[in-house]
């Protein structure tokens, strides 16, 4: 709890946060001082001067700025006097002295903080007659935002914002006086992955985001508070819509989680919604008249031939592939369908391009807050600021503003590579062996995984003083359970944030690699899986021996067959590459889709390209016709997020609510439906028939939901989302628990009638669960969750793959120019949704092998263009540049551009990927 | 510039300015004739305690602009390594120009008065901050620089006491505010030359990379070889009140003798500087006195009836305006106030920084107002206007100011427009009522060369 201390408040008596601002102190008071430049989320500045207060002295009252003076005990302070007013007015008259007063054509008008705040506190009119100061206008300040110089008012919040936040200092002031702009560096756009936020957070219409600028005024937006479901961070978003069309996507300051931020994917990524090429109606593919072609069908004509192609196929001739797309109630409808109704335990989420369910679901956890506040953070996964930007922002702030330590570990240099303390960057393959190294004993000799034996020893020697490995007590004191001297639950130790560094590694590297480093105490770990609801869909069941609530197969047999009235399957099914191999076996009769397109996302495309070829019958659940779903036989079509309500679960396993702004294209619904009503069709029954009485359930049979009433999930109290399972360390919000908005300026405002106080409810931890239907009958016991560790229940892990001896550096040729291909996720890649999103369609990177400078001399003479890449799988022609940052060795090669990637050159089932480079043409 | 005219103080001995005569006297040689490094020696022979409460016992005030006691700056220094001492050396104010004489003429004391100060403060490091446009002084204070490291007076193992301490010359990139010293040390940290927000107010807590710093100006620093030679007791002996020792007083504008003149502080009105036949020598021509300028175009101005006034800086507070940095500007009567008003004003436009909404919109709204009035396009209600807005920036045009903006060159502004109004009215009017400036446009301009 911090200290307080008492401030007097225009008379009133106050209590204020020591430290804190008296601007924020006097704004939770309900005193709201106007601002500008100031930002809660950044380190204050004192430019606008609109904040200016009279605070007493020894020489009595004078205007001092609210913003960057802190609190003491005993402070008066005056906000609304005679000087007060005539600064306000003073300032804003400045401030309207060379801002042109072109609302009725600004972005911005209507909901603009220079407007509205000069209605609120101005003097009325002006008093200048001069002329103003003019620019040319707009000019690009990067592909996705514009400026307009003659409106900004210099308040440094998106200057402040790109370098402080996100790191990405590409614009500042240039010039001096009135004279001063906002500017790129000559010749260098300002290139960020965050750009749209500075976009939110201009108090005046100076800065404009293409794919919004003059689409709506802003008196006619509508707008719901949701979740972006683009990946798995879950950044609160309102979705604002006009003429039932969304049109901008807003940050909402989640506390826990995004405080304001989005990326530009999911800013913008909204375009793809109105996209024309949506799938609109069910398809069929007819023989006639036109051969192998799909034709546009009723819900009836496709559900009945989907239902005549799957009655009396045996459960395990059936697989059941993706889910990460689906909200929380889709997956646990499917998931009960697969087991219930398909009787088949083939249901995976992933497409072998992330970590397998049973070792998240085990894993023990840690939030983002948690792993802010950590005594070292780890990242054992991919390049976090291109797949899951805004955990970026947040680790990147741990390590700069609170001082963090960060271990990367990762073949190449990622976007946290220059705030880590220490980069690892292994050689491809060799993970397991390095993160042995690290959590061993014993000297250490010889260079592991390619990195010096010093260096090694110096992250492990870092790893065992945070573990408190010697003594089995921190440093700061914290037992082996987390909890301090005096009982106080604190952050964990050490933090890991884990996830698939480079497709071209077999996820089992990573997991052998997650537990050696669970063994160690003290140790959380935050999953870094990228794709929208995927930990929500492994939650809720739709991995292989994966029931809902992370129950094994076998522990939750009898609980699960109790309360689902079905046997279930008798053994654990295939994962996503178990089930796309026996298809392209031609052993798999039914290949259900959901939302998954293994042709551009499985690692392996040639093994997906056999097994679409292989399967008999596929079904496509999807939004877009993406290439797999070109090949399916039936295609649903489903409706996207915005479109449909429903729950979804971050990395952090933090259920928020989706809200629904506008209607799905044509007859689309959501998966949930598509689910219930194919059950129905086949003689069966999944008990649920609305959103509602699907989560009621979820609540009354997973171990992991119980106690977050959907009630708490739509209400403003529920705006920050629940972390699951409800535990003392994140107990649910209470009920008067109500954040205000941080950044007011910034803040939409959201008044949906989806968001409405809370049901009173009553919410206990220890309350075995709050719904209905859930007492067990019979004695049962509800089943206990996974459990991962070294004296943990344990976790069985997939038929682990053929770990080949490591290579030699030597390629199969001999002639040493094979190199380990490590195959990248940038964030601007050839997804179907980016692709059909106009603005952002083309800003992938140019398709091209990076490779270290030696390696690329050591091609051939002269300046190399394209080489042919060759791996045992496959062979691709890409130009070929030189990176300092890679590894010698190493090439990376992005997995899914626009154009191609690595995903034909990569061996899911061999421990890395070696390719031959060979030139084709020079430069 | 040996060009300076530099008679001695009435009845005081030349401090800093006392080599300026010598035939190069901005080189070792020449500075090691006449006394050069034998302050520094005594220092050295000193404990840096001792070199510090000698300094205080001097009294000696900051040159700079503001008048803060030098030893009480290097008393509140958080006691932390590293230590700096910057040196402030970017005089761009219009009518300023004594540090870069003193950069010019005797480099070689101001790199003995930083070591002085190093060695009792602790730095290790000292950077001068020389202004970018003064090319020649840059140059011979490297030059200089370069000879005291052969010399042995600044590096390592200072004049065998073991003391080290490095010096780097840092030449400016042209713009005014880096005189103030929180945006000086911003601009040497490579960012860009923005003043910071106060608290802390003072880089004694928290200066270059966030390590306690001293910021002292050239002048004050060129004393301090002088003070170890001669004791502080002899400086405190000159001068009175709170203005002790000497000081340079850059005397510009329609006198016959314009320069730089070393007088003792607190000891010489503006009525002898003007017009004593050994300093200013008159109002050229031997026209009439309108006003004048006393301390930089920031501060207030002065007319006649404030000649009798002695320069000292508590004396001139006292009459409503401000000692500065020194400069002392003279207008006689054939002077269009407004034109001078507003080509201040222009200074001032030009140089904001940008920071601050008051100063960087007031800057240029005063400036196109005076502008305005000057070209016959005037309205009386613009005079109103001039002294609101000015208000607005700096509320009742008060001094020291509220923190209406963050350093003080926005505060600054309001002077010259407050003065020209509230002294010559009548002169604002008559543009106004004429429709046009009722000076002939040359006539201001007159060279001291044509006098």
């Amino acid at each position: 709890m911090p200290e307080e201390v008492a401030i007097t408040l225009d008379g009133r008596q106050v209590k204020a946060k020591k430290g804190e601002m008296l601007i924020a102190a006097a704004e939770r008071a309900g005193t709201y001082i106007p601002r500008f430049c100031y930002h809660p989320r950044m380190e204050p500045v004192g430019m606008c001067r609109m904040c200016l207060v009279e605070i007493k002295g020894p020489r009595g009252f004078s205007l001092s700025p609210a913003c960057y003076v802190p609190v003491a005990e005993g402070m008066e302070v005056v906000t609304d006097s005679a000087p007060v007013k005539k600064a306000q007015d003073g300032v804003l008259e400045f401030l309207l002295v060379n801002h042109p007063l072109d609302c009725p054509v600004c972005d911005k008008g209507g909901e603009c903080p220079l407007q509205d705040q000069t209605m609120a506190y101005g003097p009325g009119e002006t008093r200048f007659v001069e002329e103003k100061r003019h620019w040319d206008k707009p000019v690009p300040l990067s592909p996705l935002v514009l400026i307009d110089r003659e409106r900004c008012i210099q308040c440094a919040r998106c200057t402040r914002f790109a370098e402080e936040v996100a790191g990405d200092a590409g614009i500042d002031f240039a010039s001096r006086s009135d004279s001063t702009e906002v500017a790129i560096y000559p010749g260098q756009p300002f290139v960020s992955n965050f750009s749209g936020n500075i976009v939110q957070i201009c108090p005046v219409g100076a800065l404009l985001a293409k794919p919004y600028r003059f689409k709506a005024r802003p008196w006619d937006l509508e707008q719901v508070e949701s979740t972006c479901t683009y990946c798995a961070v879950g950044c609160r978003v309102a979705v604002q819509s006009s003429s039932e069309q969304v049109v901008r996507f807003i940050g909402v300051d989640s506390d826990p989680v995004n405080w304001g931020w989005l990326c530009d994917k999911g800013r913008f990524g909204f375009e793809a919604l109105n996209s024309p090429e949506r799938l609109a109606r069910p398809l069929v593919r007819r023989p006639a008249p036109e051969p192998g072609g799909l034709v546009q069908a009723t819900w009836a004509e496709a559900l009945t031939e989907v239902v005549g192609r799957v009655s009396g196929v045996p459960g395990e001739r059936i697989g059941v592939l993706g889910g990460s797309r689906l909200a929380n109630e889709d997956a646990y409808a499917w998931a009960k369908f697969a087991r219930t109704v398909l009787r088949t335990d083939n249901v995976d989420a992933q497409l072998g391009d992330g970590l397998p369910g049973d070792l998240v679901a085990g894993l023990p956890r840690a939030t983002i807050d948690q792993v802010c506040d950590a005594s070292l953070i780890i990242t054992m996964a991919p390049d976090i600021k291109e797949e899951l930007p805004v955990l970026y922002l947040r680790l990147r702030h741990a390590a700069v503003a609170k001082g963090v330590p960060v271990i990367e570990i990762s073949p190449v240099p990622t976007g946290l590579s220059s705030r880590a303390t220490q980069s690892l960057h292994y050689r491809p393959g060799e993970l397991t062996s390095l993160v042995r190294a690290l959590c061993g004993g014993g000297p250490i000799t010889n260079d592991v995984a390619g990195i010096p034996a010093d260096q090694v020893e110096h992250a492990r020697a870092a790893i065992a003083a945070a573990t408190g490995d010697d003594t089995g007590q921190s440093p700061d004191g914290a037992g082996p359970d987390g909890a301090g001297p005096d009982g106080a639950l604190r952050g964990p130790r050490v933090a890991v944030v884990v996830g698939r560094a480079s497709l071209a590694e077999p996820a089992i590297a990573t997991t052998e690699a997650a537990r050696l480093l669970a063994g160690l105490p003290g140790v959380s770990f935050l999953p870094a899986l990228r794709r929208s609801n995927v930990h929500g869909a492994i939650d809720l069941g739709l991995s292989p021996g994966l029931l809902p609530g992370r129950v094994g197969l076998e522990e939750g047999r009898q609980w699960y067959e109790h309360h689902w009235r079905a046997p279930l399957p008798g053994a654990a099914g295939l994962d996503a590459l178990g089930m796309l191999a026996r298809a392209a076996a031609g052993q798999l009769d039914v290949l259900f889709l959901l939302g998954a397109d293994p042709l551009s996302d499985c690692p392996d495309t040639q093994l997906a390209a056999q097994a679409l070829e292989g399967a008999r019958f596929v079904v496509a659940i999807d939004t877009f016709s993406t290439p797999s779903v070109a090949r399916a036989d039936v295609v649903l079509p489903a409706a996207m997020y915005t479109e449909r309500r429903g729950s979804f679960t971050n990395l952090e396993s933090r259920i928020t609510w989706l809200g629904q702004k506008v209607t799905a294209p044509g007859s689309a619904r959501p998966d949930w439906m598509i689910a219930v009503e194919l059950a129905s069709r086949l003689g069966s029954s999944l008990g649920a028939g609305s959103l509602e009485e699907l989560w009621a359930e979820i609540q009354a049979v997973s171990p992991l939901h119980r106690g977050v009433p959907q009630a708490l999930l739509v209400s403003r109290q529920g705006r920050n989302g629940v972390v699951v399972p409800l535990s003392l360390e994140t107990p649910a919000p209470g009920l008067t628990d109500v954040p205000p908005p941080l950044d007011p300026m910034a803040d939409p405002g959201i008044t949906s009638a989806e968001l409405h106080p809370a049901a009173p409810v009553s919410l206990s931890v220890a309350d075995p669960g709050v719904g209905r239907g859930n007492a067990p009958a019979d004695g049962l016991a509800a089943p206990s969750r996974l459990g991962l560790g070294p004296s943990g229940p344990a976790v069985t892990s997939p038929a682990p793959l053929p770990m080949p001896a490591p290579g030699d550096g030597r390629g199969a040729g001999g002639d040493g120019s094979a190199l380990r291909l490590v195959a990248s996720r940038p964030m601007w890649d050839a997804g179907a949704l980016l692709q059909r999103s106009p603005s952002l369609a083309g800003l992938h990177p140019p398709l091209a092998l990076r490779l270290n400078p030696g390696d690329l001399a050591r091609l051939g003479d002269g300046p190399v263009g394209e080489v042919k890449v060759s791996s045992r799988r496959g062979s691709v022609v890409v130009p070929a540049v030189a990176d300092a940052r890679v590894v010698p060795g190493s090439a990376v090669l992005p997995f899914n551009l626009p154009g191609g990637g690595a995903g034909t050159l990569i061996d899911a089932s061999a421990a890395y990927t070696e390719l031959m480079v060979e030139v084709v043409s020079a430069l | 510039m040996t060009a300076v005219e530099t008679p001695g103080p009435k009845g005081g001995p030349k401090i800093v300015t006392s080599r300026f005569g010598f035939p190069h006297s901005w080189t070792l040689p020449s500075y090691l004739d006449h006394g050069g490094y034998q302050g520094l020696r005594r220092a050295l022979a000193m404990t840096p305690e001792e070199v510090h409460q000698a300094t205080l016992g001097s009294s000696i005030l900051g040159r700079g602009g503001a008048g803060f006691d030098a030893g009480r700056k290097w008393g509140m220094l958080r006691k932390a390594e590293p230590v700096y001492l910057v040196v402030n050396g970017d005089e761009s104010e219009p009518a300023t120009f004594k540090d870069h004489a003193l950069l010019e003429g005797d480099p070689h004391q101001l790199i003995e008065g930083s070591v002085i100060c190093a060695y009792a403060v602790g730095a290790a490091q000292v950077f001068i901050f020389v202004r970018g446009e003064m090319a020649l002084a840059q140059e011979r204070l490297q030059a200089a620089l370069n000879e005291a490291y052969e010399y042995g007076a600044v590096g390592a193992n200072i004049l065998g006491s073991g003391f080290s301490v490095d010096i780097v010359v840092h030449p400016g990139a042209g713009a005014y505010i880096c005189g103030e010293e929180t945006a000086l040390l911003e601009s040497l940290e490579g960012k860009r030359g923005f003043p910071r927000i106060k608290p802390p107010y003072y880089p004694a807590a928290i200066g270059l990379y966030g390590a306690p710093t001293v910021v002292n100006n050239v002048e004050t620093l060129s004393n301090l070889p002088w003070i170890m030679c001669n004791g502080n007791e002899a400086f405190f002996a000159l001068g009175d009140g709170r203005s002790r020792g000497t000081k340079i007083l850059a005397l510009s504008g329609h006198v016959r003798r314009p320069g730089n003149y070393e007088i003792e502080f607190a000891k010489v009105s503006f009525r002898e500087l003007i017009y004593d036949p050994a300093l200013g020598a008159g109002v050229r021509h031997g026209r009439e006195l309108k006003a004048f300028i006393p301390g930089g175009v920031s501060s207030p101005w002065f007319g006649p009836q404030h000649l009798d006034i002695s320069l000292a800086n508590e004396a001139i507070a006292q009459a409503g305006s401000m000692a500065g940095s020194g400069a002392v500007t003279v207008m006689d009567e054939t002077t269009c106030v407004v034109r001078a008003v507003w080509r201040i004003t222009r200074f001032f436009h030009r140089e904001s920084c940008g920071q601050c909404t008051p100063c960087r919109e007031g800057s240029g709204w005063i400036e196109k107002v005076m502008r305005r009035i000057e070209d016959g396009q005037g309205r009386e209600a613009d005079l109103d206007l001039l002294m609101d807005v000015c208000d607005n920036i700096v509320p009742g045009v008060s001094w020291p100011p509220a923190q209406t903006t963050i350093c003080v060159l926005g505060p600054s502004i309001p002077s010259s427009v407050a003065s020209g109004i509230r002294m010559f009215r009548d002169e604002f009017m008559e543009h106004i009522r004429l429709g046009h400036c009722p000076f002939p446009p040359d006539r201001s301009r007159e060279s001291p060369a044509y006098a």
